[in-house]
């Protein structure tokens, strides 16, 4: 096992360093003059070259590529264009604002994901099934911004419910910036909740109709303590993979959610980046979020194969 | 001396075939299998109903959707005696007209980015898939690289970058999705190359890229087609996205995304209308997609 | 636990006319038409019959265990003295926890990956609300002989072998002592000792319990075994019910004539005579059948056998057949023989492929497997060469790197009429690739889905034989004509034909490029019994006609012995036998051949010795030293065997074996009939 955890980290670090190759090359080898694609085409060439020196573009592309990775090491990755805050703070106060965000969502969507999926599975091809099959199927399917332009309109501007707007007053507890953050969370739970609930209810169904399912059944135990002792065991490590890469389209959706509820989030601050063409908080930013999701998806594993005995003890005897 | 075992009739249950080919008659069958399902005419329905407003949108919508009305402008629905059936948004142009025509950008692009991803993907999934080795491995953890990157974040760097056109939005976003696709079909390539007709094939010589279009493809077409739905879902989602976040499709274009993100501020002030039928329109399309997606997967994978 | 016959009033199954659907799309389709037998208490009943009878069904109807789209649509079923059709919910699970268990096919997928044995050992005593449950669970494990049971209690169910496997799902079946221990296809899929071995089991504690048995199989040797009676099914239907050896002995109906002719019975070769075999195609399920299912390929078929359902006539003392003519069954023809049809060219001259040397190792995680160890063989032209062993004997990846799928280790080689063969395909010549072929064990997977007959014939005769347009139309419509294939056929799919009609399209392929050798992997295991006899005959002809030489693996005893000339077994990647059929079947023979003729049932009686193998075939990365059978061997010499590896040498003209034991010897100790126990370590 513990060899499985070096081996899947191995590789989690050169996954690391393609990401960052693949950040490099579309901020700066792609583009023919990095500073023109920022300044635009009407900035003097001068400042563009000024420009382009500050970023060290006129460097040989290795040894760009050697100072990105030191900087992600040393999580220095310099100044905003912007407001010449140093980017790691910006970073850091955004990210905390996004996780909670996060973290919100995910509390609320991974249960719920469950329980939903377990129960259609239970009552298959009944009208239960169904609704919660539509309802996935409808909620996935629409981009963040529409599910959180309907929240808004139905619950915040029309029914007062929740605040549209998910600015708290400074030195709020943390209770009030739930209540501050439940709108945009559900908005994003609409939307994350049906993939978690289809992977469970598949793999519920699996199980059900699994040989080991049949043995435990002839056995004369009960339908009830079947599911609970057989079948939910085996049926939940499948989701446990879903909810990592959940986890990942989760801060895609973060964008457009933090944008319309004006949370001072990572999403919205790589927003406002691109439309300044804030170079560093960009590259930063993006570099974030891929280790974010990796490491979401490297727990998700040692997870799994921990808990399947197959892969945990490997084959004796 | 024959052995009047196999002088029968084929085992009843079998389709019959005398002169048509074996391949039609399987479409017919797939066809009419998804005739009988709700979601799949319900989505198609949908479907066809936006690309009938993208083909003739001028020729069905009720006003110009470029053409700027002050004084109608924030107008509710239903105004002018139902003029306006949508309302209007804060130039005066009509909603309803906005929407019929902006069905165009989305239906173009979307697909073609869609294409471009499964083609791309396609490709890739089959190399990896069907070699593995070293390639394989390297192959795949670029591709999980990829994916461990949001599509929209990566578009919008890239983007920002290059500068947004719709030829390059549909460029990047085809490209994005490629390795989304690559891993669905490495997965379907590596449960088919198990299979002994494989061996049977490099037992006769066949090469490489011979195996891979002739024996294997045509096995994995069923998982090909459902991802190719689902990805023009998806660019439709990511596309609108990205023109929401300004860095999609440019204005003055009544794509979708834009609408909704030029008329969001204005919804503090009671304004709904010129955000909330954009967005249906969106939900409708990828709902529609999505429901089509589904069902040709119940049947394809029988 | 009792060790006292049973004093019941009641039946230990009753099932009486029993009809079941399987609802398809909608449709009803009926599988049981009206199923009806007993079974005495304590007695053994065995369901025989092929794939799609509905043996099967039976059996979990009777259980009420159906799938979701399965329906019981009339007759009943009732297990001592209980309606099991009209239970509710609790008093079911109350009969299963007490009165009634299963023991499953496929014993690794019947236990929880994820829940130790243990644990799941335990839950059948706790169901019955029993306190000291892991004493009782380590009692039971115990009692069907797994060594170390307190060790196997917290092992996962992946850690075990098949046969401890079947073995920890026996123990649980039998710990609530049930009236009834329903079997469905229990060996199947277990290498022949070990399944010797869990038959033993079985037999053992039905005496000890005196539980009644209810044994669905196909493998009608198994059900001679371990049965008192036997209901032979056809198409929903129990066609012909009776002591077992009597109706194993002399059929009374049509079908069980058929079927049992269509075995390859001990001394038949196939210089002898051919195989027969049922006309015609298993009907599907919910096929809508004439009064009498059997009718479209009986051969005494006559009108009232349409119009009028057959009765079930008593032909003997407890014995029934279903048949408007059982007093004509002995009017069934066999084949006329065409002496000219059997015989076999041989010719004796340079083999057409020699192995020297070979071995193969693979590197699995870190270990080396020893698949195959310095094997020699020749093969001469236009012989069969049967290849026996159990898993992990290396048969298939001998198959394999003959083919060139895999390359020998370093030093050993393919000699192909003298010249050297390159270790993978890739490296072959054209035309060795023409010349070595192989028909494959699944016809499901060996075709590909996507292409038509047509297509799959003619490409293997552009890229073998190099054939195009009009010359390969007219090749592809012998082809076909050699394998019985109806040019109707050639636009189909493999989708639409049975399993014989893509196995013949497989041989056909295997066929287009004239090839000098033929491996067949297994080619007629995944197919039901009558299809089988025809496939054999088929490639009978075949080697008749083109003169080509197979490999014919099979772990199939008898029909290996039907077509091969000469024999290899194998055990562990080595060669412990090789020599001509005959003499390897009957002896004097290895003690490996011998263990493994004495375990496989058959259908004509019991083998005269009964010899069991202790333990596990040892894993392939870790051979025993010397001998790599000493440690099972009955007939082990300690300070001999497990020191010197046993050449392979030729103990009579042509025979070759690798044993420490001099043939004269073995001939004396294998003539008087006995039953061995190895006590090896």
């Amino acid at each position: 096992m513990l060899r499985f955890i070096a081996r899947r980290l191995a590789l989690a670090i050169i996954t690391l360093l393609l990401l960052s190759l693949i950040v490099f090359a579309i901020s700066n080898v792609l583009p023919q003059d990095v500073g023109r694609s920022i300044l635009g085409p009407f900035a003097s060439q001068e400042t563009v070259d000024a420009m382009n020196h500050k970023l060290g573009t006129d460097q040989p592309k290795l040894d760009q590529y050697l100072h990105l990775l030191k900087q992600i090491v040393t999580f220095d990755f310099g100044d905003s264009f912007q407001t010449g805050q140093p980017v790691s703070d910006l970073i850091k106060t955004t990210l905390q604002n996004s996780a909670k965000l996060a973290i919100l969502a995910l509390v609320i969507t991974v249960p719920l994901g469950i329980f939903a999926g377990t129960l259609a599975a239970l009552r298959r091809d009944t009208i239960v099934d169904r609704v919660i099959v539509m309802f996935g199927l409808a909620g996935s399917s629409l981009p963040e911004f529409v599910t959180s332009t309907f929240l808004v309109v139905l619950l915040g501007t029309q029914l007062h419910l929740l605040p549209p707007l998910a600015n708290w007053p400074p030195g709020s507890n943390i209770f009030e910036q739930i209540h501050y953050l439940l709108l945009p969370a559900l908005a994003l739970v609409l939307v994350y909740f049906g993939y978690i609930a289809r992977m469970a209810r598949a793999g519920m169904i699996v199980a059900l109709e699994s040989d080991y399912t049949r043995t435990a059944m002839m056995k004369g135990i009960s339908r009830g303590t079947v599911i609970r002792r057989h079948v939910l065991r085996n049926a939940l490590l499948p989701t446990i993979a879903v909810v990592a890469t959940s986890t990942g389209y989760l801060f895609g959706g973060l964008l457009a959610v933090e944008l319309i509820f004006n949370i001072n989030g990572l999403g919205r601050l790589l927003v406002t980046a691109a439309k300044a063409k804030d170079l560093p908080v960009l590259q930063a930013g993006v570099l974030v979020i891929g280790i974010i999701y990796m490491f979401a998806t490297l727990i998700a594993d040692i997870l799994i194969s921990w808990l399947n005995p197959r892969i945990r003890l490997g084959s004796e005897g | 001396m024959g052995d009047p075992a196999l002088l029968e009739p084929p085992p009843p249950g079998a389709i019959q075939v005398d002169t048509t080919s074996a391949r039609s008659t399987a479409r017919r069958e797939t066809v009419r299998l998804l005739m009988r399902r709700p979601e799949f005419l319900i989505g198609m329905g949908i479907l066809l109903f936006w690309v009938t407003c993208a083909i003739f949108g001028e020729r069905l919508a009720p006003h110009d959707p470029q053409l700027p009305n002050p004084l109608f402008s924030h107008a509710p629905p239903g105004s002018d005696n139902w003029s306006y059936v949508l309302g209007t948004d804060r130039f005066g142009r009509d909603v309803l007209s906005r929407v019929i025509v902006g069905a165009r950008d989305v239906l173009i692009v979307a697909p073609i980015a869609a294409l471009l991803g499964v083609t791309l993907g396609t490709l890739l999934g089959l190399v990896m898939g069907y070699y593995r080795g070293l390639l394989d491995d390297v192959l795949s953890r670029v591709v999980e690289a990829f994916l461990s990157l949001p599509v929209t974040l990566v578009a919008l760097l890239t983007l920002v970058m290059l500068g947004s056109s719709t030829k390059t939005v549909v460029l990047v976003v085809g490209v994005l999705f490629a390795p989304i696709v690559a891993r669905t079909v490495r997965a379907a390539v590596l449960s088919e190359r198990e299979l002994d007709y494989v061996q049977a094939a490099k037992l006769r010589g066949e090469n490489g890229p011979m195996i891979m279009t002739r024996e294997i493809l045509p096995n994995i077409t069923g998982p090909i087609i459902v991802e190719l739905t689902v990805r023009v879902g998806y660019a439709i989602f990511t596309i609108s996205t990205l023109s929401f976040l300004g860095v999609g499709i440019q204005p003055p274009s009544p794509d979708w995304g834009l609408q909704i993100s030029e008329e969001y501020s204005m919804i503090i002030n009671g304004y709904w209308w010129t955000v909330f039928f954009p967005s249906i329109a969106i939900a409708s399309v990828v709902i529609a997609t999505n429901l089509v997606a589904d069902a040709l997967q119940s049947v394809l994978q029988r | 636990m009792s060790a006292m016959p049973r004093e019941e009033q009641h039946a230990a199954l009753e099932v009486e006319g029993l009809d079941v659907s399987y609802i398809v799309r909608g449709v009803p389709r009926a599988v049981l038409r009206g199923v009806s037998f007993t079974v005495a208490p304590g007695e053994a009943y065995g369901l025989v019959g092929e794939s799609g009878c509905g043996k099967s069904t039976t059996a979990f109807a009777a259980l009420r265990y159906l799938p979701r789209n399965g329906r019981i649509t009339g007759g009943r079923a009732v297990i001592d003295g209980t309606d099991v059709t009209h239970l509710s919910a609790g008093q079911l699970q109350r009969l299963r926890a007490t009165r009634v268990s299963m023991v499953y096919q496929d014993p690794g997928a019947a236990l929880n990956p994820t829940l130790r044995i243990g644990t799941q050992v335990e839950e059948a005593f706790t169901v019955l609300g029993q306190s000291n449950a892991r004493d009782k669970a380590i009692a039971a494990l115990d009692r069907v002989r797994i060594a170390d049971p307190r060790r196997v209690m917290e092992r996962y169910p992946h850690q075990l072998s098949g046969g401890m496997q079947q073995r920890v799902v026996i123990a649980m079946a039998l710990a609530c002592d049930p009236q009834l221990l329903v079997l469905d296809e229990p060996t199947t899929g277990l290498d022949a000792t070990v399944e010797a071995e869990v038959l033993d089991l079985v037999q053992s504690l039905r005496v000890d319990t005196g539980a009644a048995i209810l044994l669905i199989a196909h493998n009608l040797g198994v059900i001679r075994r371990m049965c008192d009676r036997v209901g032979v099914m056809y198409a929903g239907k129990v066609v012909e019910e009776g002591p077992a050896v009597e109706v194993f002995d002399n059929p009374k109906h049509p079908y069980t004539v058929g079927l049992l002719r269509c075995l390859p019975r001990r001394g038949a070769r196939r210089e002898i005579r051919r195989l027969q075999t049922i006309p015609g195609f298993l009907p599907q399920i919910g096929e809508d059948l004439p009064a009498c299912v059997f009718v479209d390929r009986c051969q005494l078929a006559t009108e009232v056998c349409r119009t009028d359902p057959p009765p079930l006539v008593a032909v003997g003392d407890s014995r029934y057949s279903r048949c408007h003519h059982t007093d004509r069954i002995d009017e069934i023809p066999e084949p006329a023989v065409d002496p000219q049809e059997l015989q076999v060219t041989r010719q004796e001259k340079a083999p057409v492929l020699s192995l020297r040397n070979v071995s193969k190792t693979f590197k699995q995680s870190g270990q080396p497997v020893f698949a195959l160890a310095d094997v020699d063989l020749d093969l001469r032209a236009g012989e069969t060469l049967g290849l026996v062993g159990e898993s992990g004997s290396g048969k298939t990846t001998l198959a394999k790197t003959v083919l060139g799928i895999h390359a020998p280790d370093e030093g050993g080689a393919v000699v192909l009429d003298g010249t050297e063969l390159g270790g993978v395909v890739t490296q072959r010549s054209s035309e060795a690739k023409r010349a070595i072929q192989i028909v494959f064990q699944n016809p499901d997977s060996a075709l590909n889905r996507s292409h038509s007959v047509r297509y799959i014939i003619t490409r293997a005769l552009k890229k073998l034989a190099g054939i195009t347009g009009h010359e390969a139309e007219r090749r592809l419509d012998s082809l076909g004509e050699q394998v019985r294939l109806t040019p109707r056929h050639f636009d189909m799919k493999p989708a639409q034909l049975s399993g014989g009609l893509k196995q013949r399209v497989s041989i056909a392929r295997a066929f287009a490029g004239e090839p000098r050798i033929v491996v067949c992997d297994e080619p007629t295991s995944a197919l039901d019994v009558s299809v089988q006899a025809a496939i054999l005959n088929l490639l009978a002809d075949l080697q008749r006609d083109e003169g080509s030489s197979y490999i014919f693996i099979s772990h199939d005893l008898n029909v290996v012995r039907y077509l091969s000339d000469r024999i290899a077994v194998l055990y562990l990647g080595r060669v412990m036998e090789l020599g001509p059929a005959e003499t390897v079947f009957n002896g004097p023979h290895h003690p490996y051949t011998e263990a493994l003729l004495s375990a496989v049932p058959s259908v004509e009686g019991q083998p005269s010795t009964r010899i069991r193998l202790a333990g596990e075939i040892p894993s392939a990365s870790a051979p025993p030293a010397g001998c790599v059978f000493h440690t099972r061997c009955p007939r082990f010499m300690e300070g001999v065997c497990e020191v010197e590896v046993p050449p392979l040498v030729e103990v009579e003209p042509g025979h070759m074996m690798a044993c420490h034991i001099p043939i004269d010897e073995l001939r004396v100790l294998q003539a008087r009939p006995q039953e061995m126990d190895a006590g090896a370590t």
